[in-house]
């Protein structure tokens, strides 16, 4: 088998807030009734989360629950064990309708972390980021800059960026450009 | 800069997160109709100086189409509701009733 790797390869723009490129990471658009609980079950089997409510993301290490759409679910997991999962849904799922596709390979995803994070992103996407209207455990698709891109907070210094591979470059830059910026006190 | 709540993800989306899509609440006439019923769902539209019903989709968000009530000269926006309907649910109306006494849109008041 070919040797992954991930789009940027774990760069990392280091600074007051780091960009870096989270490198491999399992991804599985789930598309489906989402109030199915045989669905629910097996979302939260597979990544040991609670299932997400509208607008939220439950995220533990590499593993995840994040809420896309009224009909769309995406399952993070460690890089190898999608394949196992996609089984797993397929034979769980069966004969209900539903889509799981393996996109782990079409995405990048990218951690801003450090102590203005939260500003980092509020300066490029069209997203209220004050403290008091987004937190960790809230989920948001959006856009940044040019390119459409989700985000979360892993906690109050750590936001999670997934965009489109083939935009990772220039989301990277741009988030780190972002952050060589500085601090604007926005939210002070 | 316009500001419409998706009614599917609940958050405030952005203008440059939405797509347009036209009108809202138009019949579709489909091979069955008269010629003249036809032009109109093709050609014709409301061009309202005030309140307007419109279609919008949520394109970097959830991707879902819903329906926003609006006034076109103040950008005051009454309220935003799922594409799944005929017509403007009452809570809009009693909301556009509420600023604008006695407006009237195709055939809805």
């Amino acid at each position: 088998m070919s040797n992954a790797v991930s789009a940027l390869n774990g760069k990392i723009a280091p600074g007051e807030v780091t960009i870096s490129e989270a490198g491999l990471r399992g991804m599985i658009t789930l598309r489906g009734d989402l109030a199915f609980s045989k669905l629910k079950s097996i979302c939260t089997g597979l990544t040991g989360v609670d299932f997400p409510t509208n607008g939220q993301a439950n995220c533990v290490g590499e593993k995840g629950l994040c809420w896309m759409s009224p009909d769309e679910v995406l399952i993070l997991l460690p890089y190898a064990e999608v394949d196992a999962a996609l089984d797993t849904i397929a034979k769980g799922m069966k004969k209900k309708h539903h889509l799981a596709e393996n996109v782990s390979d079409a995405r990048a995803l990218i951690t801003v972390e450090g102590a203005f994070s939260r500003e980092v992103i509020a300066k490029l996407a069209p997203v209220d980021l004050h403290p008091e209207a987004f937190q960790p455990g809230d989920f948001r698709r959006s856009h940044i800059g040019q390119v459409a891109a989700a985000f979360w907070m892993r906690d109050a210094d750590t936001i999670e960026v997934i965009c489109f591979r083939s935009v990772a470059d220039y989301a990277f830059d741009l988030l780190a450009m972002s952050a060589k910026a500085g601090p604007v006190g926005l939210f002070d | 800069m316009l500001t419409l709540k998706c009614p599917y993800c609940g958050v405030d989306a952005d203008e440059t997160d939405l797509h347009a899509g036209g009108e809202a609440h138009l019949t579709r006439e489909g091979p069955g109709a008269s010629d003249d019923a036809f032009e109109d769902y093709l050609f014709m539209r409301e061009n309202p100086k005030g309140v307007h019903f419109e279609r919008w989709r949520h394109a970097y968000g959830c991707g879902k189409w819903f329906l926003a009530a609006r006034c076109t000269t103040t950008l005051q926006v009454f309220g935003t509701y799922p594409a799944q309907t005929l017509e403007p649910p009452q809570d809009i109306k009693d909301a556009i009733s509420a600023q604008r006494p006695g407006w009237s849109w195709g055939n809805f008041k």
